[in-house]
């Protein structure tokens, strides 16, 4: 018998594990079969999709790029703060997770809206985020910044403190150690916590569609994109959604799901 | 390169300690387990900040609580190396030792210097993942030395090695050290370390230096319970009666008198130890007759067996110090016919038993 056969496993977990795997491809199935190939090519370059495109890929990395500015220092104290303010944080932080989308669009109304605890101050300078294409990268880097934080968190408890503490006895200034040593061995779990956080603000749609509405080429990403056609064209929406798919996959299978090469992940820390 | 001084409390952690190490010199710290060897190594590197502390090398002070001197790591200039080498996995070997040097332009020749000094030039472009542990233990001297730190604090530095490696790295350590000229601190529990390594060994014990002296001193008449068993001698705990003579003081019984030859002069009422080899000890199921010899019942709490010899393991003293050992030929023991529980006579001739005081002289 090979190592690690799952042999052990009693032959009815079997069952239950194959429907839940059916169940998760099954739809993406009938995605793909509901889909006019013929016309795919027309569907998905019409200018509306075109736009809706191009502004989701935009919005995604913009808001992935925010989420690494905010969340890399973030996840990064919780992970070295043992203090009471971190504790209380840590499950704030979490709570975009949970809460409904449209909730959490709703919530962001009232912090950047016209009348919002921010938005009142701002409109008064004369910056408008609302309804704006800005609008739509707060949405998403709301609702992504906790998947970066959480994977960020986890990988800096991994690798812990010792490294930081041998470079710093070596002479090396607290923001050196940062940028050449904290960051680089981070970088598995930057790469996978920006993975998540791009393929969570790609998918983005109850909250932006509350907190930026839907404006094409401004705020009509393309999940919106393919709520709208859902109900003038049925046929675009699949081959959009086949689109977001391929999308969210490419980027997910091509750089997450690769280790990086070179060295092995740190295991361990020393007294 | 200046001496070492350290005085430092630690008091959530039961650290008081204090001590010297001048420039050149190593310094092995020996204790059990928790004795605070490795609080200290990360008060002197400042990983930990001491409640109350001064810790200077040469003219430079680190910390001073009382003036609110608190040195960073950074700025200390203590190299520290630990048990797990923890060599940036990132970053190749030579990378590595670079980055230790990296202050200097010539950062990169430097690292070779540095890696050629521990044997390591061969390995410069490796990952450190594909090192041995003694290989990467090597590595990570070179690159605390290239960081030209103004002390060494090593924390068991052979401790995670297999005997072959570790002996390799301590004649390696032995080799750099010997030439080097700051004060090093040297953790350890192990013998061949301080035998090879240490000018002086200190003794940590619960928190405090119980002794502290040159290697060849501590190893051949300890004053500490941890010292002795630590150089595998017998040590008993008591005071000065008589010439020549010592008795304990335990709460719970009488004190028993020891006779032994003062090896240094000895003043009647001062704190004294008596050792004793554990061969010189003999065994008994009845007491004997004779001349002047130390005698004494005590119950067997364990036998060890090594290589054909036999340690007859006492229960622990009545001043709570380690049981006392005998060491008999597996032959005798079953002759005896010993066993564990069994109560019988422990007998040292007085020549055998040396009495030093307690407290190191001038140390």
């Amino acid at each position: 018998m090979r190592p690690g056969n799952p042999a052990t496993l009693p032959r009815w977990v079997y069952l239950p594990a194959a429907a839940g795997a059916v169940f998760v491809v099954l739809p993406l199935v009938a995605l793909a079969v509901n889909v006019d190939w013929a016309d795919f090519g027309a569907l998905v370059s019409s200018p509306a999709s075109r736009a809706a495109l191009l502004l989701s890929l935009r919005t995604a990395g913009a808001s992935t790029l925010l989420c690494l500015i905010l969340g890399v220092p973030l996840a990064l104290v919780l992970a070295r703060q043992h203090g009471r303010v971190a504790g209380l944080l840590r499950p704030l932080i979490l709570v975009p997770l949970v809460l409904p989308p449209v909730v959490g669009g709703i919530a962001l109304l009232y912090v950047f809206g016209r009348l919002g605890l921010l938005g009142q101050y701002l409109e008064a300078a004369g910056i408008r985020v609302a309804f704006t294409t800005t609008a739509v990268v707060l949405a998403q880097t709301f609702v992504s910044l906790p998947f970066l934080v959480i994977a960020l968190e986890g990988a800096a408890r991994t690798v812990g403190t010792g490294y930081d503490t041998v470079a710093a006895t070596l002479g090396a200034r607290p923001a050196a150690v940062w940028w050449r040593v904290t960051l680089p061995l981070l970088a598995p779990g930057l790469l996978s916590g920006a993975v998540l956080a791009f393929a969570r603000a790609l998918g983005e749609f109850g909250a932006t569609l509350t907190f930026a509405g839907s404006r094409q080429g401004v705020t009509r990403t393309l999940p919106l994109e393919i709520y709208l056609q859902r109900e003038i064209d049925p046929g675009a929406a699949v081959a959009l959604s086949i689109l977001l798919i391929a999308v969210a996959a490419i980027v997910v299978l091509g750089l997450g799901w690769r280790r990086l090469s070179g060295w092995n992940a740190p295991v361990g820390t020393g007294g | 390169m200046g001496e070492l001084q350290v005085s430092a409390a630690v008091p959530a952690r039961g650290l008081e300690v204090s001590f010297t190490v001048a420039a050149g010199e190593v310094l092995a710290v020996l204790g059990p387990n928790g004795a605070g060897k490795s609080t200290t190594a990360a008060v002197l590197a400042g990983l930990l900040r001491p409640e109350r502390a001064v810790i200077r090398i040469g003219g430079r002070t680190l910390t001073d609580t009382g003036r609110g001197v608190a040195v960073p790591i950074h700025d200390r200039r203590v190299g520290l190396m630990l048990q797990d080498p923890l060599l940036f996995p990132h970053m190749s070997v030579l990378g590595n030792v670079t980055f230790a040097a990296r202050r200097h332009d010539d950062a990169r020749t430097r690292a070779r210097h540095w890696l050629q000094r521990v044997d390591a030039a061969e390995l410069a472009e490796r990952k450190p993942g594909m090192l041995s542990g003694g290989q990467a233990q090597r590595v990570a001297l070179a690159r605390a030395l290239a960081a030209e730190p103004d002390a060494l604090v090593l924390d068991e530095p052979l401790a995670g090695l297999d005997v072959a490696g570790a002996s390799s790295m301590r004649a390696m350590l032995r080799e750099v050290l010997l030439q080097d000229s700051r004060p090093v601190v040297l953790i350890t529990h192990d013998l061949l370390d301080v035998l090879g390594l240490a000018d002086r060994a200190l003794v940590l014990e619960s928190g405090h230096v119980a002794e502290v002296g040159p290697v060849a001193d501590v190893l051949a008449a300890p004053r500490s319970h941890f010292g002795a068993r630590f150089a595998g001698v017998n040590l008993v705990r008591g005071i000065v009666a008589g010439p020549g003579t010592l008795r304990t003081v335990a709460e719970s019984e009488p004190g028993q008198r020891w006779y032994g030859v003062a090896v240094e002069p000895l003043t009647v009422g001062c704190d004294a130890v008596a050792v004793f080899a554990p061969g010189a000890v003999a065994v008994y199921r009845d007491r004997p007759h004779g001349s002047p010899r130390n005698s004494i019942r005590v119950r067997i709490a364990g036998l060890d067996v090594d290589a054909g010899a036999v340690t007859v393991r006492a229960d622990d003293q009545a001043d709570g110090g380690p049981g006392l050992a005998a060491a008999v030929t597996a032959e005798s023991l079953a002759q005896l016919g010993l066993a564990v529980g069994e109560r019988v006579w422990f007998t040292i001739k007085t020549q055998e038993v040396g009495l030093h005081a307690a407290g190191r002289p001038g140390a």
